[in-house]
């Protein structure tokens, strides 16, 4: 047994990659995810409008941030502020009652604000709201949750598990498909083939693009029908982002392939990109209840920007003119990842480079060679392939 | 055209695989590259057809469409069928409608034309071989260079694929070819015996022959104290300086002799 287990030690010391993953990674996931893992959000974003804006602004429990007071505006604005994903809460202070809207697809801050202005209530109806002046505040507000009411997991989820679902197929299952192609010696007879390192390229990831995008029609269309989300926006806007969305995911797939040997490490490494995103994207935990050390990491995930697109064009009616942000980093993020998987495959199916003249050895020719002379360097290009470096 | 090297290094990384590798290889011949385990055929071969940059030296060889290679994967997608094979090899050196005229007696010559829909997965080890001769001959190349083609192929599939190699040097094609096996040496024009990443020697096999210096005995016996090698039941011995020895008698000089002189010599001279 002791020979087994020194082999297998042995062959373990070999595999750094696979040493790294078991002993650092768990390491870094427990203090990522641990500091990650909060439901518990302690700022919402609030905006206030109405002419009693200014004297509610400063009324509000703590846990309400307002970081826009505008006495202007009416419910109409407040509304379209909520859609646009401007504020997680509005309040509305006009006539007698005021109303506060929550956006329902925020779920744990809708949570967050429904328990404060239900502890708020409570408190309201005890003595020292009896002791108040005559003014509008005893007066309970009424509480409208937009866009799902019902706070139902599902209308947020779903949204999200399309972007995970489109994360397994573009990530793990091209990164599976290149190595194999690695592994078996075949992408060394598709560099020799005459074909371009580009067409070698696209040819190979265009097929799960076209999977990934008939995957991700069937499950929008069975989140759509099974779980009632509903679907409010632009289809146009959902279809550019998922689009962009799998440019990234595919893009990191051709790149876990390029630095990866056989399909156990590939396997290994895209479960690695793909934690992160299932855990710090904001799909479970809001980005905004996560630890400041560990929310940067959020930011550059793009499951995080194409949460923020589908939920809002999804749940919400977004306009478009309000994600250009998540879909602008949506394209940076597809341009750059794909950039660099494209360089990096190339570089595996594309060694010969460059064309010159090659001088063929005249002084010792072989025997039995009716020996034509080789070209020779300036000849400039022609069909023929010499390498000089 | 022919095609060929010169001064060719190739390194992987810090290691350096080969260096100062020189050979033409002519059209209608048949070049093999022989050398033991380690030698650097696979890395001359892989210069050759352009899937590797060599560190140094030129390489000479018609543009990748004319270019035909079997490596010793060799290459095939055990996913895809005989058949399919051909369609993507025809599609990729864009060979246009008429691959099916070609591909027809091609599957007849290499025996596959009953396996045109079995995946290549199911394939044995020598018809493997075969397809991905197949794919490498369908463009009808002016190059065609196989590494270890034959080996682990059965001795009459290995007299069948050298039967298609020698059509397509008859042809017109420069085929270069790496193995171990010397019996396939001697079928060839010209060889070029590497050893450790250099050239040795290079030429016909008559040339070879000729250029070994000192003598070839055999004996019955192992002789003590030279450098000999098993024949059959008896052993070969090179005598460097030409004399004969107790029990060992001067016999000609074959290829195999040459080959292993050469070998033998070379580490002679980095002892020294």
């Amino acid at each position: 047994m002791w020979a087994m287990t020194l082999k297998e030690f042995r062959q373990l010391r070999r595999d750094r990659r696979m040493v790294a993953l078991m002993i650092v990674m768990p390491l870094v996931l427990l203090i990522v995810f641990g500091y990650a893992a909060s439901f518990d959000v302690t700022e919402i974003r609030t905006l206030v409008v109405g002419e009693g804006a200014g004297t509610i602004a400063g009324r509000l429990p703590e846990v309400f941030a307002v970081d826009q007071v505008r006495p202007g505006d009416d419910r109409a604005d407040a509304e379209r502020a909520l859609r646009d994903g401007e504020a997680q809460v509005a309040v509305v202070a006009e006539g007698r009652q005021p109303a506060v809207l929550v956006d329902g697809a925020q779920l744990f801050a809708a949570k967050s604000a429904l328990a404060a202005l239900a502890q708020a209530r409570g408190s309201a109806s005890g003595p020292s709201a009896a002791a108040g002046g005559p003014g509008t505040e005893a007066v309970a507000p009424s509480i409208d949750v937009l866009f799902n009411p019902d706070l139902k997991t599902s209308v947020i989820m779903v949204p999200g598990l399309i972007g995970i679902v489109l994360v397994f197929v573009g990530t793990i299952v091209t990164s599976l498909g290149v190595v194999k192609e690695r592994q078996a010696g075949t992408l060394e007879q598709l560099a020799v083939m005459p074909l371009r390192p580009r067409d070698v390229v696209a040819g190979k990831v265009l097929p799960y693009f076209a999977v990934a995008a008939l995957d991700m029609t069937l499950i929008v269309t069975a989140g759509l029908l099974l779980f009632d989300v509903p679907f409010r926006g632009s289809v146009a806007t959902f279809v550019l982002a998922a689009a962009l969305f799998l440019l990234v995911t595919l893009g990191v797939g051709v790149l876990i392939s390029t630095v990866s040997e056989n399909q156990g490490q590939a396997v290994m490494l895209a479960f690695m990109t793909v934690l992160p995103q299932i855990l710090l994207s904001g799909l479970i935990f809001p980005v905004e209840a996560m630890a400041a050390g560990v929310r940067w990491i959020a930011y550059l995930l793009p499951l995080k920007y194409f949460i923020d697109v589908a939920r809002g064009v999804l749940v919400r009616g977004t306009a478009t003119g309000a994600l250009l942000l998540p879909l602008g980093m949506l394209a940076l993020l597809g341009v750059t990842v794909f950039t660099l998987a494209v360089l990096r495959f190339r570089h595996d199916v594309a060694p010969r480079t460059h064309r010159g003249g090659g001088e063929l050895p005249d002084e010792r020719p072989l025997a039995g060679a009716a020996a034509t002379p080789g070209r020779q360097p300036g000849d400039g290009p022609g069909p023929g392939r010499g390498t000089t470096p | 055209m022919s095609a060929g090297v010169s001064d060719l290094e190739v390194r992987y990384g810090r290691h350096r695989a080969v260096a100062g590798v020189s050979f033409r290889a002519p059209a209608r011949a048949v070049t093999a590259l022989v050398g033991g385990d380690g030698a650097g055929k696979t890395s001359v071969l892989r210069a050759l057809v352009g899937a590797v940059r060599p560190a140094a030296g030129t390489v000479s060889a018609p543009e990748a469409g004319r270019v035909g290679y079997v490596s010793t994967g060799p290459g095939i997608w055990l996913d895809l069928t005989v058949g399919e094979h051909l369609q993507f090899t025809a599609a990729a050196y864009g060979l246009g409608h008429d691959w099916r005229g070609r591909a027809g007696p091609l599957l007849e010559r290499t025996g596959l034309a009953p396996a045109r829909d079995r995946l290549a997965g199911r394939l044995s080890g020598g018809m493997r071989q075969k397809l991905a001769l197949a794919c490498a001959l369908l463009p009808e190349p002016e190059l065609l260079v196989l590494d270890e083609a034959t080996t682990g192929v059965d001795p009459l599939s290995r007299a069948e694929l050298w039967r298609l190699l020698a059509q397509a040097a008859a042809g017109g094609a420069a085929v270069v070819l790496a193995t171990t096996y010397l019996d396939e040496a001697e079928r060839a024009a010209a060889l070029v015996v590497l050893d450790r990443g250099r050239q040795l020697a290079a030429g016909s096999p008559e040339q070879l022959v000729a250029a070994t210096p000192g003598a070839i005995l055999e004996a019955r016996d192992r002789p003590g104290g030279v450098r000999a090698w098993r024949l059959g039941r008896r052993w070969r011995v090179w005598s460097p300086d030409g004399v004969e020895l107790p029990g060992a008698a001067r016999v000609p000089t074959r290829l195999e002799d040459a080959i292993i002189v050469a070998t033998l010599a070379a580490a002679g001279r980095r002892a020294a």
